[in-house]
């Protein structure tokens, strides 16, 4: 017997989707992002073949925009991985921007300071130094909330402020270039400081790549990754399986803070050459969206990147050679960023309108 | 209308279909339920109950099939729709304001036209209670109010409402044995004003104690309807599993001597900084099942938290082997043979992790044996394999998340893994919460083995009868407190029921 009055439409929840199933459901987000972008194009008046052959040759025509495109992808890949291994566990860590200063500024004061040390050793150092820096601004808000419950979010939010006033600090104050005659900025790193290229990029995009693997295996195949994973699913389980949640959750703030330091180490001394308020670029909250994405899986971490390094790299070109205003390209993202982020409805949800016998 | 009423059943369900994502939660369910009666509604965990009883009250909507009231067929769209035809569900987990009185809490959603609460509405929530006999003082707060006092208010709020269909979703299960003879004499009184009852249990005892009608529904069907006084508890039981089942529990003959576990004077404050246990002793020996009864909340779970070591007492000791283990760590009592598991009502959350693999969650107690920093995930696999044989767990495979499978299995994964890890004392609270039949058995057989062993068993159960068979001892919590430790073949159900609510003490202190 048939029901008198069926909703028009509803929500069913469906059966979880895997694998390749997903992957494809991924792909038609994508296909269907870029067709919503090109509803926008449209409206403006420009042919949306045209702009988005010019954004994708634009990001790839040459070898230096190839060059520009993995520039942009470095940190954004780097802080990416950070944040998977905070989120994983649960702890919602925003505080990427922060940690990836702090890393900058504790490599930075070696590149000033201490730059007449061996180049290989000194490049060492900064590494070092722009992972204590990072995973030290990273276990600060674990260690509270470990003790008093805090609250992960706002904490590590605040703590971004507190490191983009102390670059401010640095800059006007005890590191300002004195040859700058007045103007505050942060001297420029002797070459000895910089980070070495290959290929025509700093080497960043290597360490990038390694890590990658590292976080993979880190998180798949160790102890501690699985310890991550537990308290992530439980901290009930987590406790009843006999781990020390606490320490846990310090220890892997204290990495994902530590490889957002290498983001900001590798920014400072491979890209900037020196340290403004501008490091980050807002990489620290683009990695996030990344990170979600690729529902912290490494490797879709870096497809991700890479697709969002290219967008914007080719956006740019996009822009000045239709002579559109800057906010275009800006906006253009937005709407495949948001159309590829609402779809993640679709994973878990689907629509049942009124009259359709639902066949599985 | 009238002759309607009289001549067609309160409620009919036809053809009743419910399906979540690819389970069929009913499946052509046919229902009836007159005036006057009391209906009782049986069938094992997952077996479609509580689904169609939220279908009639207005919480989900049938996939197809009819609800028919009193021979008219209606449409529920929600659960005031399902009060204005007059069905009034009890739910297991009480709906009720804690800081309010019992006036409010009844009044509560259903305060009447106009600006002022009308005065009357005293006057009529005193004339139902006498009518059918619930007594309840109306200015008491809820957070005063026992359990049995709760549900009572809980009942007369749906009359309130104007119900005299009333639906009970396993009323018993927070009630002790006295509690639960009282509940009956009220529901058979409502009987005999008239109203229609549906009461959704899976005790047989209580089955044939109240209901005029049972019908047994079996994996989401119905499957038949038979009149009370015409069957017995094995008929039942053997309509409701689908095959002929023993339904004894073995307790064989203690064979190890000597005492493993002895715990002195524990007093532990919860989080709130209230005393949850309080001044309690006992031994645990060497081959035995000591029984743990109490109401819900009674400090069950803060015992096995203590013994755990998760939560440090405030005064006492816990001496294993003669060597007190309070101040230990969590890790360093799993590694001395101390295992517990607690199976929370949702079953995940304590002891699994819900989107790791069965192989995964194996190895939540001992993924840090082995050197170096690598998992080895190889004995785990071989264990998940066999415990699937062996406890028969229905899963596609051991790399499938725990989270998608039903309850009973992942119940069986937690306990197959807690008694692998070869214990000398195993803390099981509520093993077979929620589980069938069959696999209870089996769980009662594991544990029995275990015993057998000579490991000693803390069994934390909600099920008297199943205790009274199955332990060697029984002690019984009450607020925190050991109200007694009995031997379990020289007791009966009454004076655990009268432990649990410590109304023997009380006498006492009376007189």
């Amino acid at each position: 017997m048939k029901h008198t009055n069926e909703p028009f439409v509803r929500v069913v929840k469906k059966t979880e989707l895997t694998g390749g199933k997903l992957a494809l459901f991924s792909l038609g987000a994508l296909l269907l992002a870029i067709i919503a972008g090109g509803l926008f194009i449209l409206s403006l008046g420009q042919n949306p073949f045209a702009v988005y052959k010019t954004i994708f040759f634009g990001a790839f025509r040459s070898k230096m925009a190839i060059q520009g495109t993995i520039k942009i992808a470095i940190p954004l890949l780097i802080s990416a991985l950070a944040i998977t291994l905070a989120f994983k566990m649960k702890f919602w860590n925003i505080g990427a921007e922060g940690q990836i200063i702090m890393g900058a500024i504790f490599a930075t004061y070696f590149a000033l300071f201490h730059n007449n040390l061996p180049h290989f050793l000194l490049i060492i150092v900064m590494l070092v130094a722009g992972m204590v820096g990072g995973g030290l601004w990273g276990l600060i808000p674990a260690f509270f909330k470990s003790k008093f419950g805090t609250n992960e979010t706002l904490f590590t939010l605040m703590l971004n402020y507190i490191a983009l006033y102390l670059i401010k600090y640095f800059t006007e104050g005890p590191w300002r270039d004195p040859s700058s005659s007045g103007f505050p900025k942060i001297a420029t790193f002797v070459p000895n400081a910089q980070l070495d290229k290959l290929f025509g990029v700093h080497i960043g995009w290597v360490i990038a790549l390694v890590l990658v693997f590292v976080v993979f295996i880190y998180l798949r195949y160790t102890k501690q990754g699985y310890e991550i994973t537990v308290v992530g699913e439980s901290e009930n389980t987590a406790r009843y399986a006999g781990m020390n949640v606490s320490k846990i959750v310090m220890r892997t703030m204290f990495l994902s803070g530590a490889i957002c330091g290498i983001a900001g180490m590798t920014q400072a001394t491979g890209a900037a050459y020196t340290l403004g308020e501008s490091i980050t670029g807002g990489v620290g909250f683009t990695a996030i969206i990344v990170a979600w994405l690729a529902r912290l899986n490494p490797f879709f971490s870096l497809f991700f990147t890479l697709f969002l390094s290219a967008l914007q790299k080719g956006s740019s070109v996009m822009q000045s050679s239709f002579g559109l205003s800057t906010y275009v390209s800006d906006v253009l993202q937005g709407i495949i960023l948001f159309v590829i982020l609402g779809m993640d409805f679709f994973v878990q949800y689907k629509l049942i309108f009124r009259g359709r016998v639902n066949h599985d | 209308m009238d002759r309607a009423r009289q001549n067609s059943p309160a409620i009919e369900l036809r053809g009743i279909t419910k399906t979540f994502e690819s389970v069929v939660a009913n499946h052509n369910i046919n229902l009836s339920l007159n005036r006057g009666e009391i209906l009782a509604l049986l069938g094992e965990n997952g077996s479609g109950k509580t689904t169609l009883m939220n279908i009639l009250a207005g919480i989900y909507k049938p996939d197809c099939g009819s609800i028919f009231i009193d021979g008219e067929p209606v449409v529920i769209h929600s659960p005031e729709d399902a009060n204005k035809h007059g069905i009034g569900m009890i739910h297991q987990h009480f709906k009720l304001v804690d800081v309010h009185t019992a006036t409010d809490n009844i009044i509560l959603g259903n305060k009447g036209t106009g600006l002022w609460l009308k005065p009357s509405r005293r006057q009529r929530i005193k004339e139902l209670s006498e009518r059918y006999h619930l007594h309840i003082d109306p200015d008491k707060k809820v957070y005063n109010m026992s359990v049995s006092e709760k549900q009572t208010v809980e009942i007369l709020k749906v009359l309130y409402r104007g119900a005299d269909i009333l639906i009970l979703d396993e009323p018993t299960a927070v009630l002790t044995p006295q509690e639960i003879t009282k509940l009956f004499e009220i529901l058979r009184h409502m009987r005999d004003h008239g109203c229609a009852i549906i009461i959704i249990t899976h005790k047989l005892g209580e089955v044939m104690e109240i209901s005029d009608r049972v019908t047994i529904l079996r994996k989401g069907e119905s499957v038949a309807t038979v009149n009370t006084a015409e069957t017995d508890i094995h008929a039942l039981t053997e309509l409701m599993v689908g095959k002929t089942v023993e339904l004894s529990i073995e307790c064989p003959e203690r064979k190890h001597k000597g005492n493993l576990l002895e715990i002195h004077h524990l007093t532990v404050s919860n989080e709130e900084g209230v005393d949850a246990i309080q001044d309690v002793s006992f031994d645990l020996n060497k081959g035995e099942i000591l029984g743990v009864a109490g109401l819900a909340g009674s400090g069950q779970k803060e015992l096995c938290e203590t013994i755990a070591g998760l939560i440090r007492p405030r005064e006492g000791a816990i001496l294993y082997k003669n060597e007190n283990i309070v101040g230990k760590s969590p890790a360093d009592i799993i590694k001395i043979g101390i295992s517990m598991s607690f199976i929370p009502e949702d079953r995940l959350g304590m002891g699994l992790a819900a989107s790791l693999s069965m192989v995964d969650n194996m190895l939540l107690k001992s993924y840090h044996k082995g050197r170096g920093p690598i998992l080895q995930r190889k004995d785990a696999r071989v264990l998940a394999e066999s415990l699937v044989e062996r406890l028969e767990i229905v899963t596609p495979s051991v790399e499938t998340p725990v989270r998608r499978l039903s309850g009973g299995n992942v119940q069986k994964v937690l306990l197959g893994r807690e008694i692998e890890s070869n214990p000398n004392v195993l803390i099981t609270a509520y093993p077979v919460r929620g589980l069938d039949i069959n696999s209870s058995y089996t769980i009662y057989e594991a544990i029995n083995q275990q015993k057998e062993k000579g490991v000693g068993v803390l069994f934390i159960g909600e099920d008297l009868d199943v205790m009274l068979e199955l332990c060697d001892r029984i002690m019984v919590l009450c607020h925190g407190r050991v109200t007694g430790i009995v031997n379990a073949h020289e007791t009966t159900k009454e004076a655990l029921g009268l432990l649990m609510t410590d109304a023997a003490n009380k006498k006492e202190d009376a007189e």
